[in-house]
């Protein structure tokens, strides 16, 4: 019961914290509404950016991904923060030099055409949709593990908090709110990773810890590897997927990084050029604490768990096992009956079935941590969820909003209008993410990776294209984005969906799989562009103009 | 501004970005996955190395690269507009 008590007050301290800054910050223009009035500080930029980017699955799932598959996990830490190098380097600042609001204004004015415009706006809408599902149902999941109540009942109360502080603040709600955020999320995290890293190897780094001796004097690397061999499984060490498998999937998350809208406008928000650079150094910065504390986790957490399951008597495990086996996210099925449990890398001996969420949220219990060490981890996964919702929400209004209505449909629509068409349209949204989340298609999990290979197969190379070459027109810019998209979702389709006939692992192209293949169909996507615009004229001058001056200091 | 100036900052911009973008690419894709069988016969405290690369140290590298684009453009930025 005790332990109930200090979720709720947790919960509820942070959950008020957030609608206090959303009625100090509310917004009352465009500007405001869009880019939270284009004057945010570079480091707060810098924590939005990262509380936005990491999300219910960075912080919850990723830790028990890497966990189970070692070395083949290194693909989501290199590929999720590769990203905003890119980003840094070849985006960001010619974006904020450009000075306006959206992706799609970018696209629209940089290729003269409404028609790239609206393929950006879809491609944004897409993108955006698939993510936010996920989000409103990892909401209710957190709730309903940690809060007991039903999972609905969780997603209403998230829908409730997003819609109070997206719809009143806008991008100035949202920015100050998701610094906040971050601060409860990577305190969350780090709390129970430290505690676990003096207990294991005594070194309260846990960056350090991971590569460090346990307490019988042995690496734990070292030691992870020989259960690993003893058990049946790969090393943890050295993966099990192809090395063109794995560069690809690590370049294609890093290039849909790179290529998110909701990552993208986060640099709309600073003041100056050079903000905009350091924002991003900012961000990676903040973001990498979570992604070098989440492989030691991953590690303390495995050794933890093969030493303290294998081959011991079923009636002797401690209580955090029997807790989590009622949640159904631990399965044991005593096979040869002989009262032990085989945790074995052959399926047909294995008796344990592990859910890789466990790994952070049971982190705690294992460790023997207070229980205000529990209500921390539920407020910091809320966090994390809460905060990529809300960025997601104003990609979608401001998609409508700004990007359908003010820029193709009614251009003469005044201020006042196009910040109630704003609203409104965040409304919708939100009650649109809402019913997702409870009833989440069967393919939220396919879809999040097609977000991914969606953005690195549309975004990322079309608006790399228009800052680096005067050339590219928009005819080659289109037809380059519309090849990426359709060859990207025919192959996600095929091989996730099972439609086209579908397929299995043995009959991907040149053995690439989907998650991979983003950064293909962006190959696909830049070579048709090449070979179109150069048979087609160059830009107008006005443009040509324009490039040179988001080139200038 | 002369035009020559815009033209030399432009070029000096894409010099920066070669550099930093081969490093990007050697410590992630080179050290962590191309080569990561080669790296891993080395080894820092208990890390095999193309192990540790893929999993800690691009990251670091990462954030380093980021910050020494934002000191040399604002560098070249500076000099650009004196």
């Amino acid at each position: 019961m005790e332990q109930q008590i200090w979720i709720w007050a947790i919960v509820g301290i942070t959950f008020s914290l957030y609608i206090g800054i959303a009625i100090w910050s509310r917004a009352s223009s465009t500007k405001e509404f869009y880019v939270a009035g284009g004057g945010v500080s570079p480091i707060a930029n810098g924590m939005a950016t990262a509380a936005d980017w990491m999300s219910a699955a960075s912080f919850i799932s990723m830790a028990g991904i890497i966990s189970f598959s070692g070395y083949d996990g290194s693909v989501y830490l290199m590929g999720w923060t590769g990203g905003y190098v890119l980003l840094a380097l070849l985006l960001a600042p010619y974006l904020r030099k450009f000075g306006k609001f959206t992706v799609p204004d970018f696209i629209g004015d940089r290729y003269y055409s409404n028609t790239a415009r609206a393929v950006a706006v879809f491609c944004a809408l897409i993108v955006s949709f698939t993510y936010i599902a996920g989000q409103m149902r990892g909401v209710g999941l957190v709730f309903s593990r940690y809060l007991s109540v039903d999972i609905n009942t969780g997603v209403f109360i998230g829908m409730g908090i997003v819609l109070f502080y997206a719809i009143l603040g806008g991008m100035k709600g949202i920015t100050y709110t998701q610094v906040a955020q971050y601060c409860v999320l990577i305190f969350a995290f780090l709390v129970p990773a430290i505690f676990i890293s003096m207990m294991m190897t005594g070194i309260a780094i846990p960056q350090i810890g991971m590569g460090s001796e346990g307490t019988e004097g042995i690496h734990l690397l070292e030691k992870l590897d020989g259960l690993h061999k003893e058990l049946g499984f790969h090393l943890y060490t050295t993966g099990s997927k192809s090395k063109l498998d794995v560069f690809l999937i690590t370049a294609a998350l890093m290039l849909g990084t790179a290529g998110l809208p909701h990552v993208i406008v986060r640099f709309f928000t600073v003041k100056k050029v050079r903000d905009a650079r350091k924002s991003a150094g900012w961000a990676l910065l903040f973001i990498a604490i979570l992604y070098t504390t989440a492989p030691a986790i991953a590690v303390f957490a495995r050794t933890n768990l093969i030493q303290t399951v294998s081959n011991q008597p079923y009636e002797t495990l401690p209580e955090w096992f029997s807790n989590w086996e009622t949640t159904g996210l631990l399965v044991f099925e005593d096979k040869n009956e002989d009262g032990l449990v085989q945790y074995v890398g052959d399926p047909l001996n294995n008796e344990l079935e592990i859910d890789k969420d466990i790994i952070v949220m049971a982190n705690p219990e294992i460790a023997n941590l207070p229980n205000w060490v529990i209500g921390l981890m539920a407020a910091g996964a809320l966090a994390a969820a809460l905060s990529t919702a809300a960025g997601l929400l104003l990609v979608i209004s401001s998609s409508v909003s700004h990007d359908l209505l003010k820029k193709i449909i009614k251009p003469d629509i005044s201020e006042k209008g196009e910040l109630v068409a704003a609203r409104i349209a965040s409304f919708f949204a939100v009650v649109l993410a809402g019913y997702f989340g409870i009833n989440p298609p069967d393919f939220v999990a396919a879809t999040v990776a097609l977000a991914f290979g969606l953005a690195a197969a549309s975004f990322f190379p079309a608006i790399v294209m228009g800052i680096f070459s005067k050339r590219m027109n928009k005819e080659g810019v289109i037809s380059g984005m519309v090849v990426g998209i359709t060859l990207m979702l025919f192959y996600m389709m095929k091989f996730k969906l099972g439609l086209f006939g579908g397929g299995t692992a043995n009959d991907w192209w040149f053995g690439v799989s989907p998650e991979g293949f983003g950064t293909l169909a962006m190959c696909a996507n830049i070579i048709v562009a090449i070979i179109v615009s150069s048979k087609t004229t160059a830009p107008p001058l006005d443009v040509q103009l324009m490039i040179d001056d988001i080139r200038k200091p | 501004m002369k035009n020559s100036r815009i033209k030399n900052y432009w070029k000096t911009n894409l010099k920066y970005l070669g550099i930093l973008l081969s490093v990007w690419f050697l410590v992630s894709f080179g050290f962590g996955i191309l080569f990561v069988d080669f790296m891993n016969q080395f080894q820092i405290g208990g890390f095999k190395l193309g192990f540790w690369f893929a999993q800690q140290g691009s990251i670091y590298v990462f954030v380093i690269l980021i910050f020494v684009y934002v000191f040399l453009m604002n560098r070249l930025d500076d000099e650009t507009l004196e």
